[in-house]
């Protein structure tokens, strides 16, 4: 088969600003409507692959064949990884987002059971008390303020720091370094600071959970005695920045997009039983990964007529993914509360699928429906063209959401 | 219509017992997949089609 192969894009030049602030980057959209699996050159010169169709996203992340692991994958962006000596890119203990079985098997299976969909649904009466709260401190703002740093954020940070037995008062030793650690405008050196800052404040939390454990996930997997140390300060620094930065940002981002499609929020208002659904559009729709994630063959795969062979790297583009037609009949570019939008892969797919995605389903559920039931009448507080939306982050979403309503 | 369960496949995402808690629960130890019902009725066919193609890590098959 004859490859094609974007000339214009290169790994570090991939768009991250949309068109219309809802919809994937319009050039990345032109690409899959040509070829869904493309060449694409790598920063570091390697020619390896652009996914963008649904089935062969599905395909790659659920196969053995490919590795997660960093230190194999060609280089995407040299700003901050040409810069990193080899051996530098060595995976850390517990870091089981990065890395195969059976590591990442013995790992994940220590805090499964912690996630199951019985045990979120347990927590929902508890996540509605801190909506509530977070909800009623909204209104003593007056008639307007920056949702996300009075509900989005706030929310999710709450529930993740009392799941991990994380003092919330202590955010700040670690919320400004995340959004560091994310900026695709930081430097090299000053991720690495970032990270370095949070790891500390993770190990001291280590050691202050092992000398006074309390009623929260952090202690009981230390009380597992399973894993080392430094294993569970990995794990619980994956769990914090992953259990805040994402959820926080559909809720900023999805609230933008129900305000600016009136008849899909009067759906959800009309329905509130429409609101499961109306969540897994919401991030089959907007898909707040700008690209990724990223694997690497570690044999030769054949993916619908490609031969990858050992060693390439494949990047995965999940936004265009979600848009797939062959997947999405209809209208995918198109936001439809009732779709049937499941099989959408906005937390992934194969054996690193988001670990806490039932919990972050019922977040948003939660807050969704109770932000839009206690506010009626919410509005935008500035044009929309003025929303500051975060094409420099790794993760997409809204800086802040000006919002107003009748006090 | 049969449901078979692969616990050294699943990774505890849960999906399946989303899908049909009727069908799929999870193990509180490690969240791995406990099948409860192994003969769907008429009724449950449909979802548990559905979980099988949702698992991200194929360990639901349906014969």
């Amino acid at each position: 088969m004859t490859e094609m192969i974007s000339e214009e894009l290169i790994s570090d030049q991939l768009p991250t600003t949309r068109q219309n602030p809802f919809d994937p980057p319009a050039e990345v959209t032109a690409i899959r409507e040509q070829a869904r699996i493309s060449r694409l050159k790598f920063a570091d010169g390697h020619l390896g692959w652009l996914v963008t169709g649904h089935h062969e996203v599905r395909e790659i992340l659920g196969s053995p064949k490919f590795t997660t692991n960093p230190a194999k994958h060609h280089l995407l962006d040299l700003r901050f990884q040409g810069e990193v000596p080899e051996e530098r890119r060595k995976v850390e203990p517990g870091m089981f987002l990065s890395q195969d079985p059976p590591d990442h098997t013995r790992l994940r299976k220590m805090l499964q059971g912690q996630f199951t969909v019985r045990r979120m649904n347990q927590l929902s009466e508890w996540i509605g008390t801190i909506v509530d709260d977070q909800l009623a401190h909204l209104r003593s703002l007056g008639g307007k303020a920056d949702l996300v740093k009075e509900f989005a954020l706030p929310v999710p940070s709450l529930v993740i720091c009392a799941l991990l037995g994380v003092d919330y008062d202590e955010r700040h030793r670690f919320q400004d370094d995340t959004t560091k650690l994310l900026s695709l405008d930081s430097t090299f050196e000053e991720a690495m600071a970032a990270m370095g800052r949070i790891q500390e404040f993770m190990r001291e939390l280590i050691v202050r959970k092992k000398a006074d454990p309390g009623d929260d996930m952090i202690s009981d997997l230390l009380a597992t005695g399973e894993p080392t140390d430094e294993e569970a300060s990995n794990m619980a620094l994956l769990l914090l920045l992953a259990g805040h930065e994402t959820t926080a940002n559909m809720l900023g981002l999805g609230t933008f997009t129900l305000l600016q499609h009136p008849d899909q929020l009067k759906i959800l208002r009309d329905e509130p039983e429409v609101v499961d659904n109306a969540v897994e559009e919401l991030m089959r729709y907007l898909s707040i990964i700008h690209f990724g994630p990223v694997r690497t063959a570690t044999e030769d795969v054949e993916v619908e007529g490609h031969l990858i062979k050992a060693g390439d790297t494949v990047l995965m583009h999940v936004p265009t993914a979600n848009r797939d037609p062959e997947k999405f009949p209809g209208n995918p570019d198109e936001l439809d509360l009732r779709r049937p939008a499941g099989g959408h892969v906005a937390f992934g797919h194969g054996i690193h699928q988001c670990l806490g995605q039932q919990l972050a389903r019922i977040e948003m559920r939660i807050g969704f429906s109770k932000l839009f039931q206690e506010f009626p009448d919410l509005r935008l507080d500035v044009g929309p063209e003025e929303v500051p939306l975060r094409t420099d982050m790794g993760i997409y979403g809204v800086h802040s959401l000006p919002v107003a309503w009748s006090a | 219509m049969k449901i078979s369960v692969d616990q050294t496949k699943c990774c505890g995402s849960g999906m399946c017992a989303l899908t049909d808690p009727d069908l799929f629960d999870q193990s509180d130890e490690d969240g791995t997949v406990v099948l409860l019902e192994e003969h769907p009725d008429a009724a449950h066919e449909a979802t548990a089609k559905e979980a099988a193609n949702l698992c991200p890590a194929g360990a639901i098959t349906i014969s």
